[in-house]
């Protein structure tokens, strides 16, 4: 068989047992449709926060970053994992004991106020939307090269494949769907990150092998790739180029928007009992561990291998994966001194650089440069495919939940029927499905920065009034809002001023203490928690009944059920 | 919040306003607070300390029997091991606590 039609057979094997899924279970109610009926066990729920979480982004884009960023990968690693245990600790089990269906429904009845709600609403769509166009776009490029089918016709598979589910299913359908997802993703990760492992160091455990001894030269593998560094002129893989004040400052705005992104947060609303959040934390993080900690490995071996294989080679005799990758423009040589010899060097080698290689294609081409199997090669297709699936059903269900529940049924029609909230709530999932795909269609240029600045944004909202809001009760409506709108409106203008404005400004010189906008969302996260604090101490203190609110959530056990909300 | 719908609702509403079940709410809330800040300080140590401030100090002592410089390692593998132990201490520590408290949940939904 060939490479494509294992990843045919493997892909549409996937699909199958992704629509199997839906099917069985179906939601009727809109508790259903919003948080799975209440009832997932932790294990299940860790799991599917898992693939809820780990996105294109993290399975296809991750290791090629931290091949080509070294140390400074680590800002991905930490501070896309770091977050849990602030979920763990200081969100998630209060949520689940307010036990609402949305983010915004705890703002909301938290400050006692629609602005706020509204205020969330807008915060809520305005970061899923902007973190799900980049999914659809990788659904599209894994169709376009695995398959061979045009992006766009890759998109639209996609696209109705997650309208299926969602919109059928809701939060029920999504989450079993996503339990075989993270099955099939990390499957499809860690199998060629063992043969690579055992290939280059002989240990089968790439955590463990990438610390190893490299099997051809006898050196310690990371002393080799500090020396192939040296020689071609990039700075040490262990080292890194960034300043140690955005890293800081880049971990910690991810960590805190890791526990502040709405589709994270509502999965822990879906199991049943406060003490079930805190552990569906732990089980996630040690399944979203095992891809994280395999991905720095496979960044080593991926960055080996290339050096390896192409460097000072001729091009006349270059492998068939170069070829093919070349055709897609996402590899490109240019023989700039005419020797005919591939020079892949670094900025402070006195030779010009002939490759530039596209960081995306390093997890996708690893297999074939590596010469694996090839249903390995259709495993990472179908892998890449669910990890993209499965976090654009997370993120259009909280599109979908805020109009039909947050700004429907909250706030302009109250009286609202249960039949019609779940009618609403598919419908709104179904447009959200369309808007999704027309930006992987049609992707703004800039889909793979606003990926991430969507933690900025998120962090800048949403953690620092959730935090407040449970540990300060002295916290008022009038410092909340004013805080979420001054964070997100700070970080928004200075990732939109050097990130589209003007990107040749887009440099450690111009920046506001040497914080690029990637990190930005920390400052604007500590201007939100600055600027609620002062406001609420100078506004009149909270109602009662708010602070007997706070008084319940910070305990299991008192009102047990999810409180009837009468506001 | 401002309605007392239910009978049973109503009566948890008169119990948290007990004094003694409120000063014991207050206890409960004050150990978890303290659980919290020495897990966090860890987590701080860790990630931003070992990872990220000291990682240059760190760098030049070699885990021994591997080729990882210590501070990478701590960056890349060990601070995310490290969360997934913080997690489940904590969880541990407060089912603990719930349970001398009497506010665990049993074991119905």
């Amino acid at each position: 068989m060939t490479v494509q039609s294992w990843t045919f057979l493997l892909v549409a094997a996937s699909f199958a047992l992704y629509i199997g899924i839906a099917i069985w279970s179906r939601a009727t109610t809109t508790k259903e449709f919003y948080v799975a009926g209440g009832g997932v066990s932790p294990l299940a729920n860790g799991m599917a926060t898992a693939a809820d979480w780990m996105s294109a982004a993290s399975f296809i884009s991750m290791a090629g970053l931290i091949s080509f960023m070294g140390y400074d990968g680590t800002v991905y690693l930490m501070g896309w994992t770091g977050g849990y245990v602030l979920l763990a600790l200081c969100l998630a089990p209060y949520l689940r004991k307010y036990g609402a269906f949305t983010v915004p429904d705890f703002v909301g009845d938290r400050y006692y106020s629609q602005l706020a709600r509204v205020v969330a609403v807008v915060c809520a769509i305005f970061v899923s939307f902007t973190y799900v166009a980049g999914q659809m776009r990788g659904v599209g490029i894994v169709f376009g090269r695995f398959l061979e089918v045009d992006i766009n016709t890759g998109v639209y598979i996609g696209m109705a494949i997650v309208f299926f589910y969602a919109v059928l299913g809701g939060m029920k359908g999504i989450t079993y769907t996503q339990v075989a997802q993270y099955c099939v993703l990390i499957f499809a990760y860690l199998v060629p990150a063992i043969f690579l492992s055992i290939m280059i160091t002989g240990n089968p455990i790439p955590q463990l092998g990438f610390g190893g001894t490299d099997t051809g030269t006898g050196v310690a593998l990371l002393e080799r790739l500090n020396g192939l560094h040296e020689e071609l002129g990039f700075t040490a893989y262990t080292s890194g180029t960034k300043s140690m004040r955005d890293v800081f400052f880049i971990t910690a705005a991810l960590m805190a928007g890791t526990a502040g992104l709405p589709h994270v947060i509502i999965r822990f609303y879906t199991v049943p009992r406060v003490r079930d959040a805190r552990l569906s934390v732990g089980y996630a993080l040690v399944f979203i561990a095992l891809l994280y900690t395999t991905a720095p490995a496979l960044a080593v071996f991926a960055r080996t291998n290339l050096i390896n294989s192409v460097s000072e080679t001729p091009y006349s005799e270059v492998p068939e994966w170069f070829t093919n990758w070349e055709a897609t423009g996402l590899l490109a040589f240019d023989d700039v001194n005419g020797d005919g010899l591939i020079q892949f060097v670094g900025p402070n080698s006195p030779m010009a650089n002939e490759l530039t290689v596209d960081r995306d294609i390093m997890v996708l081409a690893n297999p074939e440069i590596a010469g694996l199997p090839d249903w390995v090669v259709g495993l990472v297709a179908a892998g890449g495919l669910a990890a993209a699936l499965s976090t654009a059903a997370g993120l259009l269900l909280v599109v979908s939940s805020a109009v039909s529940h947050d700004l429907l049924k909250r706030s302009f029609m109250p009286t609202i029927t249960e039949k019609g909230e779940l009618l609403a709530a598919r419908i709104a999932a179904g447009v959200a499905v369309l808007v999704a795909g027309y930006f992987g269609v049609n992707p703004p240029g800039f889909v793979a920065q606003v990926v991430a600045f969507a933690f900025g944004l998120a962090a800048a909202s949403f953690f620092p009034v959730i935090i407040l809001g449970i540990f300060s009760k002295r916290t008022t409506r009038e410092g909340a809002i004013l805080g979420m709108v001054t964070g997100v409106t700070l970080t928004a203008a200075y990732i939109v001023y050097f990130a589209l404005m003007h990107p040749e400004l887009n440099n450690r010189d111009n920046w506001w203490f040497g914080i690029s906008p990637e990190g930005f969302g920390t400052v604007g996260m500590l201007v939100n928690f600055a600027i609620t604090m002062t406001v609420s101490r100078f506004t009149r203190e909270p109602p009662e009944h708010v602070r007997v609110l706070v008084e319940l959530i910070r305990v299991p056990k008192d009102g047990g059920e999810a409180p009837e909300i009468s506001a | 919040m401002t309605e007392h719908p239910s009978g049973s609702d109503s009566n948890q509403r008169e119990s948290a306003s007990d004094p003694e079940v409120a000063a014991r709410h207050a206890e409960y809330w004050r150990r978890n607070i303290r659980y919290m800040g020495i897990l966090l300080a860890i987590w701080f140590v860790v990630s931003f300390g070992f990872g990220i401030l000291l990682v240059e100090p760190l760098n030049t002592i070699q885990i021994p029997g591997t080729g990882f410089p210590l501070g990478f390692w701590f960056a890349q593998q060990g601070a995310i091991y490290v969360f997934v132990v913080l997690i489940f201490v904590y969880v541990l520590l407060m089912n603990r606590l719930d349970r001398e408290f009497g506010v665990d949940e049993g074991e119905g939904a």
